[in-house]
């Protein structure tokens, strides 16, 4: 039977399982949101901005392990989407944005709106696609999501001119998918994992430094179990936190610039260092010269032989799957006669503790100012550190990554790579939307929270009890902390002045808004913010307007050259 | 180190400017690059001269492969290879200088491909330094333009780039 462009579109993502589509409509892709209409089985969230369905549809995917679908118009729908893909792009999340565009005959002319949505977005996405025929669509649907999810993960644009999709052709849901040119290695070389396994076993300082990777490939099991057979102190990055458990006695922490004192140091002073999908981003190791100058083995398991020795050479390097590898590693291991240096771990781990005596995380806790960091211990306290927890951008997000011990996989949900504020509310409507009963903490700053503010309204409408966790000390707290250390505390447009009544806006939208301003409130409006289980909630936490995070390795610095609170 | 990348690329649209943007947006150079369709209707094939540091070439290398219409990828510096270009110059040609760039054109092993009384134009195939020398070896005012594809590249023997 022959189906339009539009039909066969809804009826591809039938079959791909879709359960979500996060959209907006517009004139070029009004055949589709028809044929949503005339369905139920694929259910559209409308959002109030392009930007949030990308990121919605990129907090879902996060969530779980699928890929996260958007539909915007052309033109201006695109455009606005283009941040969306680029914070998924750069995080190597799995998703399809299907855009409208002008009918065929009109590209090129200009057209109302009209924009050349393949080359805006080009750099930002693995890949895209312009379906000049109706008969392609299923085709190229069905590799869309292949490649979204395949090898590295990133979002994939898929542009239908509108005549295409109301023009019918014959449908036929591809049963698989081959690319010719596109081959991803899911398994590790077995001599490579051989002489990593040997410069492990005879590793007298060794250290696991566990990334994003680690998370995308849902290894966590795998990479506990080696951790815990190796002996050895493990870090996360920024973007694998609880890809190995934080409450772990072998857990250091996060690294990078914002890390801890002894995984900074532990990353500086290991004689062998295994990275397990991590890419030695500039925020991880500081200056690379610096990290250079000791002499220690790397070991490197990414998937996109790209990553390797990209910024660090490395010794040994292992394209494939982290699941796959580790598990091949942890079988090389478990067969092999030899075990891990007992004394000399041993050694190591007093070296630990005395970096770990540190205690590089403590603040002055204090009965007059909210402590941001306090708010932050308390919801875990409160939510059991059970919670999945979103964020925006700055230094809301670092203290959450820093005081929120995650020791699950996908329940950190924050855009790393690109740092775009405004990613913390959509990405929270689709985490609550993939898992409809669980506890959903938006963890955000009065500047990032007005990035995507609009949202409020689509929570309104699904009923999403997000609970919003505003830490709102009236700065662009983290531009000014580096104004106040780099720029002789001039404090240019760093502050936000005329901020709205957050209580107020909150309930305008229908919501619970509750304004906290002493450190003895905090813990009763959590337990009260929480306890409303089927509201959403916006705290308005007042917080010490000056607290700046520590430590901190400056920028070009190298990973041992740490400020600490103490220090100043 | 110059080094001449070969690659197979999918025959589609957009597949051009794929590797055109990487270059750009990663800051590579190009110091040449030539696609044209293979004997196989759904293949091109590019040649892309660039220079850069063992670890930029290794970086261009895995990037460029990384391009989901790269069908597949050679540094064709590796290994033995033979790399041509075409170039064609139009040149002004009156009285004696007619006979001097004949005479050129035939020690450089070119053709005169387009005579008219005032011009010749010349076509001549080697290596870019060959063209190179050629253009130095005749009077440069007579120079009226030049046009050259850029190096096209070829593995030795049993080198082959294919599918
Ligand atoms: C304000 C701010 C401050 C920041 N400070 C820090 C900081 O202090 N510390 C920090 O760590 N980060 C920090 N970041 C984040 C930083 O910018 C990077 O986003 C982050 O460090 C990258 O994490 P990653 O190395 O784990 O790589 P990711 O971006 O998560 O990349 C994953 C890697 O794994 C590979 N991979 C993917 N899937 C697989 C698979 N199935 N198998 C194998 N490999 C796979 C990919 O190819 C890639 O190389 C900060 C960001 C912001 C916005
Ligand atoms: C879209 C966007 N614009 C600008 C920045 C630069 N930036 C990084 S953090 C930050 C301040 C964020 O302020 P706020 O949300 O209040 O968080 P705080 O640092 O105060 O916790 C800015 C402006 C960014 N990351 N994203
Ligand atoms: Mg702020």
């Amino acid at each position: 039977m022959e189906l339009t462009g539009a039909e066969i579109t809804i009826r591809c993502l039938q079959e791909e399982g879709v359960e979500y589509v996060f959209g907006y409509p517009g004139g070029a892709v009004l055949f589709i949101y028809d044929e949503l209409f005339k369905q139920e089985q694929v259910k559209h969230v409308l959002v109030r901005h392009e930007q949030a369905a990308v990121h919605a549809a990129d907090g879902y995917a996060r969530s779980t392990d699928k890929v996260g679908v958007a539909l915007v118009t052309s033109g201006p729908g695109v455009t606005n989407a283009v941040t969306g893909i680029a914070t998924a792009y750069l995080d190597s999340i799995p998703l399809v944005v299907i855009s409208g565009q002008v009918p065929t005959s009109f590209i090129g002319e200009d057209a109302f709106q009209e924009v050349d949505a393949v080359g805006i977005t080009r750099p930002c996405v693995k890949h895209n696609f312009l379906v000049k025929d109706a008969k392609d669509i299923a085709s190229t649907l069905k590799k869309a999501f292949y490649l979204a999810k395949s090898g590295r993960p990133g979002p994939v644009l898929v542009d239908i001119p509108k005549d295409v999709s109301n023009q019918k052709v014959e449908f036929e849901y591809p049963a698989s998918v081959h690319i010719r040119s596109y081959n991803p290695q899911t398994n590790g070389d077995i001599n490579q994992i051989k002489r990593a396994a040997q410069l492990l076993l005879e590793a007298k300082r060794p250290m696991v430094y566990a990334g994003g990777g680690v998370i995308l490939s849902d290894a966590s099991k795998q990479l506990t179990e080696l951790v815990r057979l190796l002996g050895a102190p493990c870090t996360n990055t920024l973007m694998g936190l609880g890809g190995f458990p934080a409450s772990d006695k072998q857990s250091l922490g996060m690294l990078g610039m914002h890390g801890t004192y002894e995984a900074n140091m532990g990353m500086q002073n290991c004689d062998v260092l295994l990275a397990v999908g991590a890419r030695f981003d500039d925020r991880v190791i500081g200056n690379v010269a610096h990290f250079n100058s000791v002499p220690r083995k790397i070991i490197h398991i990414d998937i996109d032989p790209a990553s390797i020795s990209k910024r660090v050479k490395v010794d040994v390097s292992i394209v494939g799957d982290v699941a796959h590898v580790v598990s091949d590693l942890l079988a090389v291991l478990n067969s092999s006669k030899q075990k891990p240096e007992a004394a000399a771990l041993k050694d190591w781990w007093k070296q630990i503790a005395e970096w770990r005596g540190a205690n590089s995380l403590t603040y002055k806790n204090s009965t007059e100012l909210i402590k941001p960091q306090y708010v932050i211990e308390t919801l875990h306290k409160i939510t059991h550190g059970d919670a999945f927890v979103t964020s925006d951008v700055g230094q809301h997000q670092m203290w959450a990554a820093q005081y929120y011990k995650f020791d699950q996989p996908r329940r950190w949900i924050n855009s790393g790579g690109l740092g775009t504020m405004g990613f913390g509310l959509p990405a929270a409507m689709g985490v609550q939307l993939a898992h409809p009963g669980a506890t959903v903490a938006c963890i955000t700053g009065e500047g990032s929270i007005q990035m995507n503010i609009q949202e409020l309204s689509t929570c309104k409408q699904y009923n999403l009890p997000i609970k919003v966790i505003a830490l709102n000390n009236r700065y662009l707290g983290m531009v000014r902390q580096w104004q106040e250390f780099f720029h002789g505390n001039r404090y240019s447009h760093s502050y936000m002045d005329a901020l709205p009544d957050f209580v107020k806006l909150a309930e305008a939208y229908g919501h619970v808004g509750i304004l906290v301003e002493k450190p003895s409130d905090v813990e009763g409006a959590l337990k009260e913010a929480f306890a409303r289980k089927d509201d959403l909630v916006f705290l308005d936490f007042r917080t010490d307007s000056t607290e700046n995070v520590y430590p901190m390795v400056p920028g070009g610095k190298g990973l041992s050259e740490v400020i600490l609170a103490e220090d100043l | 180190m110059r080094h001449i990348i070969s690659l197979l690329m999918e025959n589609e649209s957009g597949a051009l400017s794929r590797v055109a943007g990487l270059f750009s947006a990663r800051g590579y150079n190009i110091e040449s690059l030539n696609v044209a369709p293979t004997e196989d209707p759904t293949m091109s094939r590019m040649t892309i001269v660039t220079s850069g540091s063992d670890e930029v070439i290794e970086q261009i290398n895995k990037q460029l492969n990384k391009l989901v219409d790269v069908v597949t990828v050679m540094d064709l510096t590796d290994g033995d290879h033979i790399e041509r270009e075409l170039m064609l110059v139009k040149v002004r040609a009156a009285g004696d200088d007619r006979e001097e760039l004949k005479r050129m054109t035939d020690i450089f092993r070119g053709r005169v491909i387009d005579v008219t009384d005032k011009t010749y134009t010349i076509e001549l195939t080697g290596t870019g330094h060959k063209l190179d020398r050629f253009l130095q070896a005749i009077d440069h005012s007579l120079i009226l333009e030049t046009v050259r594809t850029g190096a096209s590249g070829i593995g030795r023997g049993d080198r082959i780039l294919k599918l």
